[in-house]
């Protein structure tokens, strides 16, 4: 159906993005050669080769974690946190400056959407540093202990959903609470990762309190098991999280995992429908699905599935996808090859198992990796496309009859990261929200964040919080801790 | 001719019963100087399993209680441990192989930390949960929730304040416990379930299985239906302490972990040993009209 609104390209610019044919690994304060295989980083939307990236071995991984142990020795762990806190200021005052440059950089190496980008990812990541530098001098109101103390080098390895912003949960706060870091970002979206040294630089920040190593997960396990760092945080997949659990028994390194979910997004009879098909929209669309809290289990009362199916797909059939630097697009592109095999895959399985597929009628483009927003209707509790994280636009859609029984099958999950509930009765509201168990639950809402609020999972998607006063606690040594 | 005494055969505690061993297994508890004092329940597999089975089923009820009524019943708890003061001092004096006044001493540190415990029941969410003011129209609240189901390893020398002070933490906040005895010195364990039983804790929030923390540790922590663990029980054995910790990653289980050796339970405890087993919840909601 032809849409009745025409829209001309409104392409962002990307004259502002000064990319290197090729970046090193970013330790003790200078960019300095890989001694692994360099590989390159795609733009997904068109596999245009952006730059060629240099792999962390083994040796370089020592390099780094020494000079993050030396920079917390000799001056991180000794400045008062006043001081710390200056330079998180100035990082987020660059942040904010250079974020155009930033939301550009995002969209081209990950595919998502500029609007998101520019909207959601880079004003976040700033916020984050905001909040963050303001705890630095702060530290022992927080409710840590009287005299809470730094763990030193912590190693961290990110994914490739929210490059920028899982980048910015992480440092912002070790470096608050006075660690140093040696941090890995995913290897198909390191670039902003590599932007932000030079912010680093712009800033000042002394040599080693910051190291970026790029490379793939034999490099993230490396720095993971180095008996140099002592704290580990991972976000990624539930699979890697437990290998990582598993590496670290027996040591004293502190961990925190965010991990992957399965989150269950419900609607009452009594929701206001086209509020909740927007958030439908945004809980499974939201940056492609690929999204660890995304709702991708929409469980909808039965005597009003058929009003919501219709409006749903009404409204999936006004997303505009395609070229991610185009101001007007909603869904991007599939963040790598790999991820658009194991979306089809999964959804394949969804068919076979009896699920009904719909999709978007929508026009791919011939070049890149693409996946039409999709959902699927028929699916029962035992479907592994209700089971597993699919982290693409694809939406499996259950019923209930009683609040009851939403509860039992929102929660019957391994995973608990989100929830969502849409109901005007409040009182529906705060039982679903004290019953569902999961880390955040948004009512009649979804997909917020904020860096004052704690984010992180029950069960199988991890420990530890991210984000608020908690997402301290990750990155400070407790008087009772130790003493045990 | 003096008389001969009727020994006995203690059991363990599971679901607000006291079966035996499925296995029928028990196993010989002596005194400090090395002199016979009772047999124990030596807890299995399926012990431990049957356990599990009984936290989860009272995780629920528990949890769902208020915190007040928690409270209540923990300083119930403290009550009829009061009133049971004089066997608690004989058990452990037994046990640790202390004078009566310095197991005396013992008792009332224990009892006391229930009473410190029960308090926080209802204050925890008031100290560590808060409002998060984020940058638009959202009311935004975190609080704590209990984790689920606990299995704890409890400290194998001090055998009642140790056994109190990793218990009392755990089940404050509406988490249910599965607790291993200290090995050798069980016996304060099995009367504090008897205390348990009579002092209005619904059964299955606190399962207490005697027996080898290197036995039974195995299966709970690779319990797929445990949530979290407390490795103190195996403090100073590192080597199974990572066995365990290994294990407990199965289903990412919230580890305390071992330290390297039983802490100075006298001490202070802080938060950490509740907060080790609470889950952060963030709730959001527009505000608007």
């Amino acid at each position: 159906m032809p849409s009745p609104f025409e829209y001309a390209p409104a392409p962002e610019s990307r004259a502002i993005v000064d990319l290197k044919p090729s970046y090193g690994l970013f330790i003790d304060g200078q960019f300095v050669e890989g001694h692994g295989t360099p590989f390159k980083t795609i733009s997904p939307a068109t596999e245009e080769v952006l730059s060629e990236i240099a792999e962390a071995d083994q040796a370089d991984i020592d390099a780094a974690v020494k000079a993050a142990r030396r920079a917390y020795d000799r001056v991180w762990s000794r400045m008062p946190g006043r001081e710390r806190a200056k330079y998180l200021y100035r990082i987020a005052r660059i942040i904010q400056e250079r974020s155009r440059e930033l939301a550009v950089l995002e969209s081209l190496d990950n595919g998502k959407p500029i609007k998101e980008s520019r909207d959601v990812d880079v004003p976040t990541v700033a916020a984050h540093f905001f909040y963050y530098a303001g705890w630095a001098d702060k530290l022992e109101y927080a409710g840590h202990g009287a005299d809470p103390q730094p763990l030193g080098v912590a190693a961290q390895v990110i994914p490739w959903n929210f490059p920028l912003l899982m980048l910015a949960w992480k440092i912002a706060p070790a470096l608050a609470c006075g660690n140093t870091v040696v941090l890995k970002p995913a290897e198909t979206t390191p670039l902003t990762a590599l932007l932000f040294v030079e912010i680093c630089q712009q800033a000042d920040l002394p040599p080693g309190v910051v190291n970026i190593v790029t490379g793939a997960g034999a490099t993230g396990q490396a720095l993971v098991g180095h008996p140099g760092v002592d704290k580990v945080a991972f976000t990624g997949s539930t699979e890697v999280g437990k290998a990582i659990a598993r590496s670290v028994a027996g040591t004293s390194k502190r961990v925190t995992l965010e991990l992957g979910g399965k989150a269950a997004n419900i609607v009452f009879d009594d929701a206001p429908i086209d509020q909740a098909v927007e958030g439908i929209v945004d809980g499974i669309f939201f940056n492609q699905g690929h999204v660890c809290c995304a709702g991708s289990r929409l469980l909808v009362q039965e005597s009003v599935v058929e009003d919501v199916l219709e409006r749903l797909k009404a409204r999936m059939s006004t997303l505009r996808m395609g070229d991610p630097l185009d101001k007007n697009t909603d869904i991007g592109a599939i963040n790598s090859g790999e991820q658009l095999k194991r979306i089809r895959e999964l959804s394949e399985v969804g068919d076979a198992e009896g699920a009904e597929r719909w999709e978007v009628a929508c026009d791919l483009p011939t070049k890149g990796f693409w996946f039409p927003p999709t959902l699927f209707t028929g699916v029962s509790q035992a479907h592994r496309i209700a089971r597993e994280e699919i982290f693409g636009p694809v939406l499996s859609v259950l019923t209930f009859r009683t609040p009851a029984e939403a509860l039992e099958k929102a929660n019957n999950t391994p995973y608990g990261l989100s929830a969502g509930v849409w109901t005007d009765k409040g009182s529906l509201i705060l039982k679903m929200a004290s019953s569902l168990r999961a880390g955040v639950v948004w009512a009649n809402t979804f997909n917020k964040f904020d860096p004052t609020s704690p984010f992180g999972g029950y069960k199988e998607s991890g420990y530890g919080r991210e984000g608020g006063r908690h997402g301290l606690e990750a990155y400070l040594r407790t008087p009772h801790e130790s003493a045990r | 001719m003096s008389r001969i005494d009727v020994r006995k055969t203690y059991k363990l505690y599971i679901g607000g019963a006291f079966p035996r061993s499925e296995s029928s297994y028990t196993y010989e508890v002596l005194d400090s100087k090395g002199k016979f004092v009772a047999n124990a329940a030596l807890a299995s597999r399926k012990d431990a399993r049957d356990a599990v089975v009984a936290a989860r089923k009272a995780f629920g009820g528990w949890s769902g209680r208020t915190a007040y009524n928690r409270s209540q019943i923990l300083y119930r708890v403290a009550e009829v441990m009061e009133d049971r003061r004089p066997q608690f001092v004989q058990a452990v004096s037994q046990s640790e192989g202390l004078t009566a006044s310095k197991a005396g001493a013992v008792v009332d540190q224990a009892i006391d930390r229930l009473v410190w415990y029960a308090g926080w029941a209802d204050k925890l969410a008031q100290v560590v949960g808060n409002a998060n003011p984020v940058a638009g129209p959202f009311f935004n609240l975190s609080t704590p929730e209990p984790t689920g189901v606990v299995a704890v390893l409890a400290p194998q020398d001090s055998s009642l304040l140790g056994l109190v002070s990793v218990v009392a933490p755990v089940i404050v906040s509406g988490n249910t416990v599965v607790v291993v005895s200290s090995y050798e010195r069980p016996l304060p364990a099995v009367t504090f379930a008897e205390v348990l039983a009579t002092s209005d804790v619904p059964g299955g929030v606190v399962n207490v299985l005697t027996g080898s923390a290197a036995t039974v540790g195995p299966w709970l922590a690779s319990h797929m239906d445990v949530n979290a663990i407390d490795l103190t029980g195996v403090a100073g054995d590192t080597e199974l302490a990572t066995e365990l910790e290994v294990a407990a990653a199965e289903n990412l289980k919230r580890v305390r972990r071992a330290p390297a050796a039983e802490p100075d339970w006298a001490l202070d405890p802080g938060l950490d040993p509740m907060t080790a087993f609470l889950e952060t919840k963030t709730v959001w909601h527009p505000i608007g009209v």
